[in-house]
């Protein structure tokens, strides 16, 4: 068992029409705790005023995105311990590039819409889902496997995105890798979507997304790869009208 | 005449469903919950898909509820369902023998099931205990949980419902005669109280049910039942994994995205609110879920977490019958103007959305028909942008 640690949460507070402040909430914890059970507990114990998301508590819904000291965290699989130390302290904030509807929950509706929008799939076949390790050969059974993908929509990507920060336009990271699983050469009409000014093209290469993905998406590679297949559409359409 | 109105309170699974079930009757809705989406029991189940062959032996109502429901929701919602099917696999002799029974109940509740031989077990899900002695094939999923309810409530809102998050019920407004009125919400986003009226309230706050009830001085027994389970960093298996023998602690594996989540532990708690994770139930997770699949030996832990089930019938634990109720507290308490909807699992949430929206549609003399059977939801993705 592990010894206990005493540390400070400074969590960002913004109520209807209130400019952002910190409250802080010190607390005993256990460093293998996860930081939401932390956050939690300042709601159930300490201040019953404190509005957060959470669902799952596992990392399959993407629910509790939330800025832990500067960086985008699932806050229901990231252990205390590789946050702070004894005597530390955890600032919590809101994920950025999001409205915010009080404290640390945020407005998802524009994510969603825009998953939406590139068709983003829900589920998917197995052997489409692009899993570490695959099989050599997926066998005719395997095909039949549906399982859900590996984006659960937690908006970490988009709050890290230096991109996303300049432009509310830009489509961002996990919209765009949505668009590149769902494939181009599948869903031509995507096209027009992602090849523009506020599609992958806005994209700086920051590849803060990627680093900050809590579900294997790696939307970076992804946008790289749509770019390549832009390319190679333009190619193709050039030689059809020739 | 206008819409009857009717306030749910608790936006997880029955109350979305409910939702869904009652918008489609042409009913006002209003939800309210004083935190988002599944954020109580529903957001932490385990996410099976039940297809009744734990509760085949010895609860047959809910067995039989979780076969029609689970087949219904492959249809309505297959956006939030991995539809792979499930094993029950048996370890040793007291397995075996529960074999017999398992095949009579399944026969009993219509669950369809098929023996296949421990060689075709493991071909079918290599990461299996190749100890196995007896192997059956039964049709169990995965669903995801915040998906599911949010797909309820995505349709719900188009039919008109409208979902007030962050918004917590602090009493029920009761008139001169004990009957219930309205809630006396808070909102918690601007920090504002105010007075929502309605013809009906639906208490579907699972777990918590007690509570609301409370408010109203009426009554429910229902018995607040955590259980631990434990996310394992490795898609072990495409099927959920059930230990052929009477339901027990970690003895059901549930694939989703990429992992598998063990589970569950059984206990009891008086404060609902924060229910901490035990570390020796986390152990007992990985001694159980490794017999099924002994690579979890192995695998890097990714979350550990609980979540509360809303038991109700008087058992204690796993004896208590999984399978719901709706009480009208006009019968129960004499309180009129409120009625509850607890227990059963995720699987049946469209099932107790429909015994639930009977029960109020009697009370409201309304004589609309459910169809919920019948109608494919829309994308989950959808509850935002569907006007409020």
């Amino acid at each position: 068992m592990s010894q206990n640690w005493n540390i400070t949460l400074k969590v960002s507070r913004q109520k209807e029409g209130e400019t952002p402040h910190f409250d802080e909430y010190k607390m005993e914890v256990n460093p293998d705790e996860y930081v939401l059970d932390a956050v939690e507990r300042v709601w159930a114990f300490m201040d019953r005023t404190l509005c957060y998301r959470h669902a799952c508590h596992h990392s399959t819904c993407g629910a509790c995105g939330m800025r832990v000291n500067d960086v985008e965290k699932l806050t229901c699989i990231t252990y205390i311990r590789d946050m702070t130390h004894d005597g530390g302290t955890l600032k919590i904030e809101p994920l950025r590039n999001f409205p915010i509807i009080s404290d640390l929950a945020v407005d998802m509706g524009t994510l969603y819409s825009r998953l939406e929008s590139v068709g983003a799939r829900s589920v998917l076949p197995a052997p489409e889902a692009e899993i570490e390790n695959p099989p050599a050969t997926w066998s005719a059974d395997d095909g039949q496997y549906i399982r859900l993908a590996d984006c659960i929509e937690c908006g970490l990507c988009i709050s890290a995105c230096p991109s996303a920060a300049t432009s509310d336009e830009y489509l961002g990271p996990a919209i765009l890798a949505g668009a590149q699983a769902n494939g181009l050469k599948r869903n031509p009409e995507l096209l027009a979507l992602v090849d523009c000014e506020h599609g992958v093209w806005r994209c700086h290469s920051a590849f803060e997304c990627t680093a900050v993905c809590p579900s294997f998406v790696d939307p970076a590679r992804r946008i790289m790869d749509l770019r390549t297949q832009i390319i190679k559409e333009r190619f193709t359409r050039l030689f059809h009208k020739a | 005449m206008s819409k009857p109105h009717a306030i749910i309170v608790g936006a997880g699974f029955t109350g979305t469903a409910t939702a869904h079930d009652l918008a489609l009757r042409g009913f006002d809705v209003t939800v309210i919950d004083r935190g988002d989406i599944c954020n109580g029991t529903s957001g932490r189940t385990h996410g099976l898909l039940h297809c009744g062959g734990r509760y085949a032996v010895k609860d047959q109502e809910s067995a039989i509820e979780c076969i029609d429901e689970n087949m219904l929701l492959r249809k309505i919602v297959p956006q939030a369902i991995e539809p792979n099917g499930g094993l029950f696999i048996a370890l040793n002799e007291s397995d075996l023998q529960y074999g017999e029974v398992f095949i009579e109940g399944c026969e009993a509740c219509h669950i369809p099931i098929e023996e296949i031989t421990p060689q075709k077990a493991l071909q079918l899900e290599p990461n299996l205990n190749p100890g196995m002695l007896a192997a059956f094939l039964v049709p169990d999923g995965t669903f995801d949980p915040l998906r599911l309810a949010l797909s309820f409530a995505a349709t719900a809102k188009k039919n008109g419902a409208k979902f007030r998050i962050y918004t917590e019920a602090k009493s029920l407004i009761l008139d001169g005669k004990g009957t219930v009125v309205g809630v006396d919400i808070l909102d918690r986003a601007s920090n504002k109280q105010s007075e929502l009226r309605g013809d009906i309230v639906v208490n579907a706050t699972g777990a918590w049910a007690g509570e609301i009830a409370e408010m109203a001085g009426a009554d429910v027994p229902v018995k607040p039942t955590p259980g631990v389970m434990v996310a394992y960093e490795q898609r072990f298996v495409q099927r959920a994994i059930n230990r052929l023998n009477k339901p027990g602690d970690g003895d059901i594996v549930v694939p989703q995205r990429r992992m598998v989540i063990v589970g569950t532990s059984s206990f009891e708690v008086s404060d609902l609110d924060y229910v901490p994770v035990f570390e020796d139930h986390v152990k007992l997770m990985l001694e159980r879920g490794a017999e099924l699949i002994p690579g979890i030996r192995n695998a890097k832990v990714r979350g550990k977490y609980m979540a509360t089930r809303p038991l109700i019938g008087g058992g204690m634990g796993r004896s208590s019958a999984r399978t719901f109720k709706c009480y009208d507290h006009k019968e129960t308490d004499n309180v009129d103007g409120l009625v509850t909807i607890t227990g059963g699992k995720a699987t049946t949430l469209r099932a107790m959305a429909e015994k639930t929206a009977d029960v109020v549609c009697e009370k409201l003399g309304v004589n609309t028909p459910c169809t919920t059977k019948d109608v494919q939801l829309i994308s989950y993705r959808q509850y935002y942008s569907q006007p409020n």
